[in-house]
């Protein structure tokens, strides 16, 4: 087993990086990022091979628990998140790479990204409940310092407290859900547990207890509230690992617990991961569209990505227990590929994002505009990452999205009512999702990089250093072709798929070597690279013609504008006004939104105002009603700690009559 | 081998040149009857081909705050929609490349033309731009959810999501009507005049500021760019028009393996179809009044709720008759 040993050495070199750096202070800090992305790349190539090789790699070590010791596995699942995690770390490394030796680094972070890279890779491998749930906190503790790094700042600040807690209830789950896995004998080995069968009501929970510690991670509604705040809050090329790949951490060990360790599926386990995956599909959009920082925006885009992934394996769970392998296969290649795209366009997106932050210093878009001009490469960058997330063909978004409505539109097969009922309801959620998507990063784009600039840093903005351009411009050119050859990463997946549905995409059968087909080549088939040669042979045969045609005269003048174009940049759209219909459609209905004009009577010379009010019902819901109620309990109780003596002694003394009593009954 | 491969290239350029040559005649003839039922004299049947001729020929003036996106747009707009209308079956339903894009592929082909002319309109940087591609999203929003329901429709009746295997089903089985393809029907009327930015959603021919959507985004385009997107507008709505026929009126169409006589019947057929719904088109936008932006949801809310019976009562009649 080399490769063991060689991801072993290159984890270590991670941990070793990790203390290195934590000594080290100054410029000489850069050292962290050449190392990441050396380690990253020769993990992903460990990864790459045992994916494509199939079967599985496994060890134990005499470390951790006692009883237990520390089993580490490399199989074609652990594989296949692997090479998702090691490209985002790569990308985000190059990225760092770019950094300003003297001003950007510090030693609150350059330490610790390492490490986070490393824990990422640790839970994919881990073998056993504990070793999981270990490098599963090391992750969440890695990031929560990450996003703790700029303490000055209150906002910061109360999004790694936020996000504290959250992870601390969602690793609290998922210890539930491992407690429910290994059972009363307790064999807490994953090989142990996937031989013990939980009884039907234990499953449930089990798979409850997941979704909550899974979705938690992952910023599945309604423990979301977090995501938007931490992940913007660190520097952007962490904020591209904790949303293009730590995500994917949390989507692992879902797809762990409810497709491998759980036993075969029952049909109902779909409905919730589908019932949540598509509300937060829809509501992450619409919190996007109307929120009016770039990073925020992005992260609100991550929800929506994730539960569009979670409504993929929802269906595929579904198929899966009616034993219709090839819809399963539809259902998983899609939630596999989007996990394996999404990956791609957020880093890039995160990264542009934090070019834009460098480059003027804001991510209000309201203040952005016109960097198409400034920052031409980032912006060429940036515009394929908006589009590939909106879904749009040839790019790579549209190749997942295309599976997955394919495995909705199968839907309709499954035996259950419940399911095929509720099929052109998750096919329509999907596609108001899709299209919100859309007109949420034509709003993100329109606003920051085209238009005229808003801004004096706007006005000033100048592009980013090579490596960055170099990161950004890698990612740009995998989401083109990954949308291209689609078909091949499907390929790539069948081992996978083999191990998780049994089955994978009838890819070859199709016209062509590269047609993504689903279920049958007289059923679907979606050839991007047919339809990109086309649209390429048609645009260029229309440029020449409407070239020899015309005169190509061209002429620059002041914007026409109905005639009244007005030089102020004020009277530009702002990410606001864009977001303005959305608003009035649907945010009556999800966020109570009103708007009140104050128009003043005429011969008064004050200006109008419009005010809006939106109301977060999921914060208020589930978050500040819960906290005032522990607050206010925690104030009551707090009376015990003022207590005589003698009052302590009653206390104990009746606590302890109370437990007689309570093992009197129960025995 | 080689000869049926050259013959089934050709039909499919065929194709091609006839989406793009009937397209101009199909908004002529949509103006033409309006003009004649509101009594006016209007423009010749044949002006929307010299209005393209003059626009190609014309100088184009570029606002000084346009970057290039908003200069190669135009192509890259009129290219998808091409294609995208190239892809639906018009005259025969296995032309060689309709398999290449099934009809999710299609609608998010549209969708990216759509985003690109959005992108476009936001890139001057003025207020009619934003407020065209604003709203132009915001129906898009309204209007896929509905078209995602007509698609499942579709796929539960013909077990494909291929357009070709859709319509060879419709040929073969032409009493298949039911009354679930009838809402379908209703339901893609609807999208198909959002889509088109057709009265009631939208009016093609004003310039009033208030109503504006598509018109407002393209507002800052002269010259070739702006008959490339007048242009692409007219391929695409050939191409709903295609759909409507090619779904629910494939009558006439030829089948995969049909000859030369078959395809052309086939041709002759399509145009026919093609342009009397362009007719109809012209009573029903004269016949209607445009509705103010935020009455849509309710307008494309009818679609929905169609589309979403049509589903119920496909899966109702498929329970009761399977």
């Amino acid at each position: 087993m080399p490769e063991l040993y060689v991801l072993g050495v290159a984890l270590g070199a991670l941990a070793v990086a990790a203390i290195l750096a934590a000594v080290t202070r100054g410029p000489a800090l850069a050292f962290v990022y050449p190392l990441s992305a050396l380690a990253a790349t020769v993990i992903g190539i460990v990864d790459l091979g045992a994916l494509l090789r199939g079967g599985e790699l496994a060890a134990v070590l005499p470390i951790g628990l006692p009883a237990i010791g520390l089993h580490l596995r490399l199989d074609t699942l652990s594989a296949f998140f692997g090479i998702v995690i090691n490209g985002g770390v790569l990308a985000a490394s190059v990225y760092g790479m770019g950094l300003d030796r003297t001003h950007e680094l510090t030693p609150r972070v350059e330490p610790l990204f390492p490490l986070f890279a490393a824990a990422m890779n640790l839970v994919l491998i881990a073998d056993d409940a504990y070793a999981f749930l270990f490098s599963w906190e090391l992750m969440s503790l890695a990031s929560w310092a990450l996003v703790a790094a700029r303490h000055t700042d209150p906002e910061s600040r109360r999004a790694a407290h936020l996000y504290l807690v959250m992870a601390a209830i969602g690793t609290a789950a998922l210890l539930f859900a491992f407690g429910g896995l290994a059972g009363p004998t307790g064999g807490y080995a994953f090989d142990t547990i996937r031989h013990h069968r939980p009884a039907p009501l234990i499953a449930a929970l089990i798979l409850a207890a997941a979704l909550v510690g899974c979705g938690s991670k992952g910023g599945l509604i309604p423990l979301h509230a977090w995501l938007p705040l931490a992940h913007p809050a660190a520097p952007s090329h962490v904020s591209a690992l904790m949303s293009g790949v730590m995500t994917k951490v949390a989507i692992y060990g879902f797809v762990r617990i409810a497709f491998d360790l759980l036993g075969p599926p029952a049909w109902w386990w779909a409905l919730p991961p589908i019932i949540l995956g598509v509300v937060t599909a829809v509501l992450g959009l619409l919190y996007a569209v109307l929120d009016r920082d770039l990073k925020r925006v992005l992260a609100y885009s991550t929800i929506e990505n994730v539960g569009v992934i979670f409504v993929a394996l929802g269906l595929a769970l579904a198929f899966r227990a009616n034993g219709q392998n090839e819809g399963a296969a539809v259902a998983m290649a899609a939630a596999l590929l989007h996990v394996l795209n999404h990956s791609w366009f957020k880093s890039l997106l995160f990264l542009g994002a934090g070019a834009v932050l460098h480059a003027t210093g804001r991510r209000d878009l309201d203040g952005l505009g016109g960097l198409i001009h400034r920052m031409p490469r980032t912006a060429a960058f940036f515009l394929v990452g908006a589009l590939a997330i909106s879904a749009l063909p040839p790019l790579n978004g549209f190749v997942s999205e295309w599976l997955l409505f394919q495995a909705v539109i199968a839907a309709p097969e499954l035996p259950q009512a419940a399911l095929h009922f509720a099929s052109p309801a998750i096919g329509a959620m999907l596609a108001l999702a899709a299209a919100l998507a859309a007109a949420c990063f034509v709003r993100v784009y329109g606003t920051a990089f085209l238009g005229r600039p808003r801004s004096v840093e706007a006005a000033n903005a100048h592009d980013v250093p090579l490596a960055q351009q170099i990161a950004m411009g890698g990612l740009a050119f995998l989401c083109i072709l990954g949308g291209l050859l689609g078909s091949v990463l499907a390929v790539a997946l069948a081992p996978v798929l083999g191990d998780l549905v049994s089955t994978g995409l009838p890819i070859g059968e199709g016209p062509t070597p590269f047609s993504l087909i689903a279920f049958d080549p007289a059923r679907s088939v979606y050839d991007a690279p047919v339809i990109a040669l086309f649209v390429a042979i048609a645009s260029l045969t229309t440029l020449v013609v409407v070239h020899r045609i015309s005169e190509r005269r061209s002429r620059r003048g002041p914007a026409w504008d109905c005639g009244f174009p007005d030089p102020s940049p004020v009277t530009q759209y702002t990410a606001s006004s864009f977001a303005q219909p959305l608003r009035r459609v649907y945010g009556t209905l999800a966020f109570a939104s009103r708007e009140t004009v104050e128009m003043p009577p005429p011969g008064d010379q004050r200006p109008a105002r419009l005010s809006v009010v939106v109301v977060d019902h999921l914060w208020r819901v589930f978050y500040a009603t819960p906290g005032r109620a522990v607050l206010n309990l925690s104030s009551r109780l707090n009376v015990l700690q003022f207590l005589t003596i003698r009052r302590y002694l009653v206390l104990m003394f009746a606590a302890l009559v109370l437990l007689l009593a309570l093992a009197a009954v129960t025995t | 081998m080689t000869a049926d491969f050259f013959v089934q290239l050709l039909a499919q350029g065929a194709q091609m040149t006839f989406v793009l040559l009937i397209a101009p005649l199909a908004v002529g003839v949509v103006r033409r009857v309006k003009a004649l039922l509101m009594r006016r004299q209007g423009a010749p049947l044949l002006q929307a081909y010299l209005d393209l001729a003059k626009l190609v020929r014309k100088e184009s003036v570029i606002a000084e705050s346009a970057s290039w996106l908003f200069r190669s747009a135009p192509y890259l707009i009129f290219a998808l929609t091409w294609v995208a209308a190239a892809l639906v079956p018009s005259f025969a339903s296995g032309l060689m490349f309709n398999w290449a894009a099934d009809v999710v592929a299609l609608v998010a082909l549209l969708g990216a033309a759509r985003a690109l002319l959005a992108l476009a309109g936001m890139d001057v940087g003025t207020s009619f731009g934003g407020i065209g591609s604003s709203r132009e999203m915001m129906i898009a929003t309204l209007a896929e959810p509905a078209m995602m329901l007509i698609v499942l429709t579709l796929a539960i009746a013909a077990g494909t999501t291929r357009l070709a295997g859709v319509a060879d089903f419709f040929i073969a089985e032409p009493f298949a009507v039911r009354v679930s393809m009838a809402l379908s029907l209703i339901a893609l009327v609807i999208v198909a005049l959002a889509e088109n930015a057709r009265i009631p959603v939208d009016n093609p021919v004003t310039h009033l500021e208030l109503t504006m959507v598509h018109e407002a985004m393209v507002l800052e385009y002269s010259g070739r760019h702006l008959a490339l997107i007048e242009a692409a507008s007219h391929l695409k709505l050939v191409l709903y028009l295609s759909l409507l026929v090619c779904l629910f009126a494939p009558f006439g169409m030829a089948p995969a393996d049909a000859g030369l006589a078959g395809w052309l019947i086939g041709l002759a057929a399509w145009i026919i179809k093609i342009l009397a719904c362009a007719a109809l088109l012209g009573v029903w936008e004269v016949s209607i009044a445009k509705m103010r932006v935020f009455r849509l949801p309710d307008f494309l809310g009818v679609a929905f709720v169609f589309g979403f019976l049509a589903i119920l009562l496909a899966f109702l009649t498929r329970g009761v008759f399977a």
